[in-house]
């Protein structure tokens, strides 16, 4: 039997294709080695997030609770369970993709796949044969040469997600988004957590105001930066771990070696059909085909941000190309978020970036201090910011740091896919109380109409 | 499976189109390359065609305006199998019906490119919205006279009739335009037109009309005057170095402009021939969007109506246009005798933001001294 498309990988990227694919008629498989779902189901976004969720209720028992006039005499909480209640949820998920391939008929191919001919994807030794092939392999944590990873005590974000218990003392190598996430997890579980980030910015892709009122939040939780600061070496001793940085030393019980990701394509047999990757990376044209045709690649391995929903948007487009369809993805309309305590979220692009275009923009603000809803729930921290197109008053970015911004940032994201102007997302009306008015009063300000500030 | 039945690219400036004949209903069933429904655009009408074999559902009706890449229908390829008349129905296994609607192996390798960039998304930043906040102050109304109903009536204006209606007033704003006048005796013209005719119908299986003889005038005048073949483009001035002259003509569906290309490299034959292509092609409605791309130089004839003089309008961004009318005897001075001579006025509209007065006149006087002495061109003068 000939298959009409293999795709190998089954991540956010790949079990979506997968299931577009199928639903558009067309006959589908999916290679996967490891539990379906891929690095954001079982070693990122969602492991995360169910931490990040537990973690942040410990917090507030301690710090928002009191100002809500309820007192817990004496809070605590069961770690082990923590963990084990974030296994159940991945769980669930690993079963809803099977679920899924099962009701689309998509066979789940288990081994790992890698490529013998253009037509032929070789899994653990079957050979499968088919018409199309959608690599979506995803990436995998860089670690640095002088500090090897064992996932105990030298960890990843995957070691992070499972650690045996709360370290006392937590180092962060690298203040980015997995960074502060992971960071900001055990920090509210008891951990002393100092990052060490080389660059002069924490989460260097966010907007130069986002970052700096997001740094000094999280330092107001008790979180300590060390920015333009390298690792040099390190020293890994039976009772602590040792940085040496060029500026001073750090020591810490774990490390958390948060430095980036790189895509991961290792066994894929990319040598055997002739792609070769470049920087890692595997080269695509407008339409997601590699240098063979019929091969196609979506998500971390190509070019863009690595981020799942990215991932899953280029794998609809894939299965739609393939269905003869004309689909397009905007990637200026691709949203990022943070999932700290408050959040950041962001779409678009950031002053310096649209200025760096050579662009003319205007920028309006909007602190959530003054926000109705937010004042009701004692969210305090943050701000929206807005930059629009000088000359069109078209939405370029829209910045969000604050309590839900995820959230937020869906109708922010609508906009500026469809460019909306500053004045046309000023004059949507928005329900009140809530943060999102937020949203309107930033746009407001674009053109100093702001009511409440 | 659905296929979507999308408005296709149709030129440049083609944004929308309106619908303006629907040829097949919804629910019948349509073979792939059907004609579904015509579009009338800007320039052209054009009918869409069925993307594959199936039952149609349209979304939109006459008069209905869409845009380009709008989905306007589906063609239900399940469909396909049940209804079409020669498919052997009971024959098919039921997995068979099934299958893939859609042949991976068809899959569009090349197409449009599905990743909008950063850039392109900031490229397409359109139309600049109102900056500031609205004002109060109502926006000027032209002054409108009451009309009682029942003293008119009423239809929709096509979409051509908008763009000849927004073209020409462009054309009158934007440029700085006056005509000049002159006259040319036809008798040389009609003498060569009596005498070699049937010779030319033998030779080129059209007749041998005015038109060939002042299309060659025109190229041999542009030749002299190129200022006349140039448009202004920003801060500069552009001279064609084409000879692709345009013939109005006047179509059912209202004013076309198709091309003639190469002028300069043309027999009166192979002009006439051209001329004769789009007459037919008119008259059946199939003038293209590409016929009538470009073209340096516009000749429009309101003779073949009866029109003495009349002051033609720039078909931008062209500098200039000829005006040609009725042929009438009259009364004309030759030495000291009054003779009588088929005499046609000639009009040349012209940009003077780039063409001069002398120039404009010069070139219709060279014009007139070709047309009149024929054999002039023959040496190149």
């Amino acid at each position: 039997m000939k298959y009409d498309v293999i795709v190998i990988g089954s991540g956010p990227g790949g079990y979506v294709a997968a299931i577009r694919c199928a639903q558009l008629g067309m006959k589908t498989a999916c290679v996967e080695k490891g539990p379906l779902g891929g690095t954001c189901l079982n070693v990122g976004c969602i492991p995360s997030k169910a931490l990040l969720h537990s973690s942040e209720l410990v917090y507030k028992l301690d710090h928002h609770l009191p100002e809500h006039g309820i007192n817990i005499e004496k809070s605590s909480f069961d770690f082990d369970k923590m963990m084990g209640r974030k296994r159940d949820v991945v769980t669930s998920f690993n079963q809803g993709i099977a679920a899924l391939f099962k009701k689309n008929k998509i066979d789940h191919l288990q081994g790992t796949g890698s490529l013998k001919s253009p037509t032929t994807v070789s899994v653990d030794g079957t050979d499968y044969e088919t018409t199309h092939i959608i690599l979506a392999t995803g990436s995998e944590p860089i670690s640095l040469p002088f500090l090897p990873i064992d996932e105990k005590r030298v960890v990843t974000s995957t070691g992070a997600l499972s650690l045996e218990q709360v370290p006392k003392k937590l180092l962060v190598i690298g203040a980015g988004v997995i960074g502060v996430e992971l960071g900001s997890v055990y920090k509210r579980l008891g951990s002393e957590v100092t990052f060490i980030e080389f660059l002069p910015k924490i989460c260097p892709t966010l907007d130069e105001t986002i970052s700096k009122a997001f740094q000094k939040i999280l330092e107001k939780q008790g979180m300590t930066f060390h920015l333009n600061t390298k690792v040099t070496a390190a020293d890994i001793a039976q009772d602590k771990i040792t940085l040496t940085t060029d500026k001073e030393t750090f020591e810490g019980d774990v490390v958390l070696c948060s430095i980036g990701r790189r895509p991961y394509t290792q066994d894929l047999g990319l040598e055997n059909v002739g792609i070769t990757p470049n920087k890692g990376f595997i080269p695509i044209n407008g339409r997601f085909q590699t240098s063979v045709p019929n091969i196609y690649a979506i998500g971390d391995i190509v070019d863009g941000p690595m981020l799942a929903h990215k991932a899953s948007e280029e794998g609809v487009v894939v299965a739609e190309i393939l269905a003869n369809e004309n689909p397009t993805i905007d990637y200026i309309a691709i949203p990022s978020v943070v999932y700290t305590d408050p959040e950041v979220a962001a779409v678009g692009l950031t002053e310096k970036e649209a200025k760096d275009k050579g662009l003319e923009v205007k920028t309006g603000s909007f602190p959530f201090s003054i926000n109705s809803r937010a004042k009701c729930t004692g969210e305090l921290d943050g701000l929206v910011k807005i930059v629009a197109d000088a000359k069109t008053d078209i939405l370029l970015g829209i910045h969000i740091v604050g309590a839900h911004a995820s959230e937020i940032i869906a109708e922010a994201v609508l906009a500026i896919h469809n460019k909306v102007t500053a004045l046309e997302l000023a004059n949507t009306p928005h329900a009140h109380p809530t943060l999102s008015e937020a949203v309107k009063e930033a746009s407001l300000d674009v053109h100093k109409r702001v009511i409440h500030k | 499976m659905k296929m979507e039945i999308k408005v296709p690219e149709a030129g440049e400036s083609v944004t929308e189109a309106t619908v303006s004949q629907v040829l097949k209903e919804t629910g019948s069933f349509v073979k792939t390359d059907d004609e579904l429904i015509e579009l009338e655009t800007d320039k052209v009408n054009q009918p869409i065609y069925a993307p594959a074999d199936g039952t149609l559902e349209l979304t939109v009706k006459v008069d209905d305006v869409v845009k380009v890449g709008q989905v306007i229908g589906y063609v239900d390829t399940e469909g396909a199998a049940k209804q079409a008349p020669e498919a052997p129905s009971a024959a098919a296994p039921k997995e068979e019906e099934k299958a893939p609607t859609t042949s991976p192996e068809k899959a569009a390798i090349e197409g449009p490119s599905a990743r909008v960039s950063i850039d392109e998304h900031l490229q397409k930043l359109e139309t600049p919205a109102p900056a500031a906040p609205p004002t109060l102050t109502p926006a000027p109304v032209l002054p409108k006279t009451k009309i009682e109903e029942g003293t008119v009536t009423r239809r929709r204006m096509t979409r051509l009739r908008k763009t000849i209606a927004k073209r020409l007033v462009a054309a009158k704003n934007e440029t700085a335009m006056l005509t000049t006048f002159n006259e040319v005796d036809m008798s040389e013209i009609m003498a060569i037109r009596s005498r070699e005719q049937e010779g030319f119908v033998k030779r080129n299986g059209v007749k041998l009309g005015f038109m060939s003889f002042f299309v060659k005038a025109v190229v041999a005048a542009l030749k002299e005057f190129p200022d006349v073949n140039s448009f202004i483009d920003g801060d500069e001035i552009a001279t064609f170095q084409t000879y692709d002259v345009c013939i109005a003509v006047s179509t059912e569906k209202g004013l076309m402009v198709p091309v003639i290309r190469g002028c300069d490299e043309m027999s009166f034959g192979q002009i006439e021939q051209n001329i004769a292509g789009f007459a037919t092609k008119a008259r059946e409605g199939k003038i293209s969007i590409d016929d009538m791309r470009g073209g340096s130089f516009t000749i429009t004839n309101g003779g073949v109506f009866g029109s003495m003089l009349s002051t033609p309008i720039l078909n931008p961004p062209q500098s200039a246009i000829l005006g040609m009318h009725t042929i009438v005897k009259r009364p004309v001075v030759i030495g000291d005798k009054i003779e009588i001579r088929p005499i046609m006025y000639l009009a040349l509209s012209y940009d003077h933001r780039i063409v001069d007065g002398r120039e404009a006149i010069q070139f219709l006087v060279h014009m007139k001294n070709n047309l009149e002495e024929p054999t002039r061109m023959l040496i190149d003068l």
